[in-house]
């Protein structure tokens, strides 16, 4: 295929989620058509693509969210540290606590910041007592960078912070669950510039211990802030890898042209 | 810039563009706000007319005429042995001491028919009320009380006004004799005009006089109680699982084609079924709040589905995705996220749609609510009948007393759908929510 344009010298870390031949169809629409990318490890992989290309819907692949939507079939494997995501006996409750995942638009629950952090330690019951459940909610919201902001009204409402506010509780809210993988769904298209320069400085901080698959619509925020990029166009992927050489020399003759401007 | 304003300055006022088309325009704007207006005037007026109309007739059933006697507590017509025993209290004749004291009021009625006409001139209840009064303090016996007692419903008609004295004496319920008499009463000041609390805390009666609608009231509400116990969850949880759940297919595109459907059936029809249902086959008591409940559940539950459909609609999928991305299974998302937010509006949808049964009469026909029950209900299963059933019965009563009941117990109805339906505003209000 097209996108296998890894060179393995070049694979300083290993695979974390490997997808291959993965075709998803919304009803009888083919939305991705056969994909296969591997996830690196602690890094920040960049998927990038004209609108309707598949991108968001591969992203969605790889946390199953796309079961939640009516009439969507996926094929292919897709293995997370080797075990299949899709196989029949695999719960897609823990899969998700495993590979979280940060919305285009911020969504925080209409309750106190806290509860909005605290809900999905509650649900896994990954605290035994309100101080273990005291201590995920605020080293969540250390790790998102919002505890100085908001450590004197925890118990205020998460929909009355600002939009970038709001964004990096959805992620500290991601991060309360430990997951390994964060998916994020363009996080900053809602957001104006100095809260996506936040909320990208925190996605740099956030690879150190976690392995981050973001998508967007913006190339200088691709090229800023990943290490592995991937052009998709009409559900396939038309080029991967290191994201300087993708944006400065581009080997596919359609990622030149999207990544100049000419269309997209 | 300069030539682009210099080019054109066409006029913005408007006697300068005077264009036919602009004046049409202009026309057709007035009349529609015009109409507009005139048909909230004519909603207005048509509602204030209802409302006058009801409170014009029936603010008097909040009052009662009363009539004060000197009464002698005979001992030995009460209790001739002195034992004070409760039963011998019952059972005793007050009303001989009624009608002892009238007769030494009016000492020249002689002849039979106008002594029992005269004696009419007390409620039939006003025997009762002695009673209450003996066993509640034992000590009157053998006094010598003024008390107040509770004058004849055509009394109280006239004292109001409703028996016009004009009237020749052969067209009128209260004949001269009687004004006379009351004439009487009314210069010694033993006539008064009180607030009628037995209207608010009494059950039915056949003496217009007598009669409250706190049995009324009572009925409705443990009919209403049992409505919204089988409508609510019943309700709440099939729209649960038609928004949440349920696979979108022809079967449930089927189905909520026919919940749709069944809002819209006449609720006799659903008066019908209880009967056929919970009388014929289920064999549960008749005239009971209990199948009075479910019949109006049956017609509650599509308006709450629908209410209820729409409100878990209104949640944003934002939400649920947030939930579920945390790894939340779907029915921690309903739960926790969908359900608590939804629920001012499934709350509001209830509240409607149990205002609604409140203010239902024909199903009720059906099973029976419709009997005449003096007591207050005790539980779902004691006989009983609800307000708007209560209305129909004294509106078909033929004694003009009833006329005020009739209104008073209207307001006293739309006094609790007005209560309930600015319940579901204040909800609504409450926790209107912006995403």
């Amino acid at each position: 295929m097209l996108a296998d344009v890894e060179k393995p010298e070049k694979m300083q870390s290993k695979a974390i989620i490997s997808a291959r031949d993965v075709s998803v169809y919304y009803g009888e629409k083919k939305a991705l058509n056969g994909v296969n990318l591997d996830i690196l490890e602690n890094q920040i992989t960049a998927l990038i693509g004209p609108s309707g290309c598949g991108k968001s819907t591969f992203l969605r692949c790889l946390n199953r969210m796309n079961d939640t939507v009516e009439g969507c079939r996926v094929e292919g494997d897709i293995r997370l540290d080797g075990q299949d995501i899709y196989a029949p006996n695999v719960d897609e409750v823990l899969l998700r606590a495993r590979v979280g995942m940060v919305f285009q638009k911020p969504n925080p629950f209409p309750k106190s910041i806290y509860d909005n952090v605290a809900y999905a330690p509650r649900i896994h019951g990954l605290a035994r007592n309100k101080d273990e459940l005291d201590d995920i909610v605020l080293s969540s919201l250390e790790k998102a960078g919002l505890l100085t902001e908001v450590r004197d009204r925890l118990h205020s409402t998460g929909t009355g912070l600002s939009g970038g506010q709001q964004q990096r509780l959805c992620i500290a809210r991601a991060l309360a669950v430990q997951p390994e993988i964060i998916l994020m769904d363009e996080p900053c298209s809602a957001l104006d510039p100095i809260a996506t320069a936040k909320v990208e400085e925190l996605i740099e901080e956030l690879r150190e211990n976690y392995t981050i698959v973001i998508v967007t619509h913006s190339m200088q925020q691709a090229a800023r802030i990943s290490q592995k990029t991937a052009f998709f166009h009409l559900g396939e992927i038309v080029e991967y890898g290191e994201t300087e050489k993708l944006f400065t020399s581009p080997s596919d003759e359609r990622t030149q042209g999207y990544i100049t401007g000419r269309f997209g | 810039m300069t030539d682009m304003h210099s080019s054109s300055s066409r006029s913005l006022l408007r006697d300068e563009q005077t264009s036919p088309d602009l004046i049409r325009r202009h026309r057709s704007e007035r009349l529609f706000r015009r109409l507009g207006l005139s048909a909230i005037l004519v909603a207005l007026t048509l509602l204030g007319i209802l409302i006058f109309s009801i409170v014009s007739k029936g603010y008097s059933a909040f009052v009662y005429t009363t009539i004060d006697l000197e009464i002698h507590f005979d001992e030995k017509v009460i209790d001739p042995d002195g034992a004070r025993d409760k039963s011998t209290l019952q059972s005793a004749s007050y009303g001989s001491l009624l009608r002892d004291a009238m007769r030494a009021e009016f000492p020249e009625v002689k002849s039979r028919r106008d002594l029992r006409t005269l004696f009419s001139v007390l409620s039939k209840g006003a025997a009762h009320e002695l009673r209450e009064m003996v066993l509640e303090n034992p000590d009157l016996i053998g006094t010598r009380q003024v008390v107040t007692l509770t004058a004849n419903d055509d009394l109280d008609m006239l004292n109001k006004g409703f028996i016009k004295r004009d009237v020749p004496e052969e067209d009128r319920r209260v004949k001269d004799k009687e004004i006379a008499w009351f004439d009487h009463l009314k210069e010694k000041g033993a006539v008064a005009t009180r607030f009628n609390s037995r209207f608010f805390t009494g059950g039915d009666s056949r003496e217009p006089e007598l009669a409250g609608i706190w049995g009324a009231i009572v009925g409705s509400f443990y009919t209403l109680l049992t409505t919204f116990l089988i409508s609510f969850p019943i309700g709440v949880m099939s729209a649960i699982y038609l928004e949440e759940f349920a696979p979108k297919n022809k079967l449930t595109d089927l189905i909520e084609v026919n919940i749709n459907n069944l809002a819209a059936v006449p609720s006799i029809v659903f008066g019908l079924l209880g009967l056929a249902l919970f009388l014929n086959v289920a064999h549960l008591p008749r005239s009971a709040p209990v199948v009075g409940g479910l019949t109006l559940a049956l017609m509650t539950l599509p308006t709450i589905i629908i209410a209820a459909r729409a409100s878990i609609r209104a949640v944003p999928d934002s939400i649920r995705n947030a939930a579920l991305g945390l790894g939340a299974s779907r029915q921690q998302m309903v739960f926790h996220h969908v359900l608590p937010l939804s629920m001012p509006g499934i709350m509001t949808g209830t509240i409607i749609g149990l205002s609604q049964a409140l203010g239902e009469t024909a199903p009720l026909l059906m099973i029976g609510m419709v009997a005449f029950i003096v007591d207050i209900p005790g539980g779902v299963t004691d006989p009983a009948t609800v307000l708007p059933v209560q209305v129909f019965l004294w509106a078909d009563s033929p004694e003009r007393a009833f006329v005020e009941k009739t209104s008073g117990a209207i307001m006293v109805l739309l006094g609790f759908l007005v209560f309930m339906n600015a319940i579901a505003v204040v909800l609504r209000k409450k926790f209107e929510r912006r995403w």
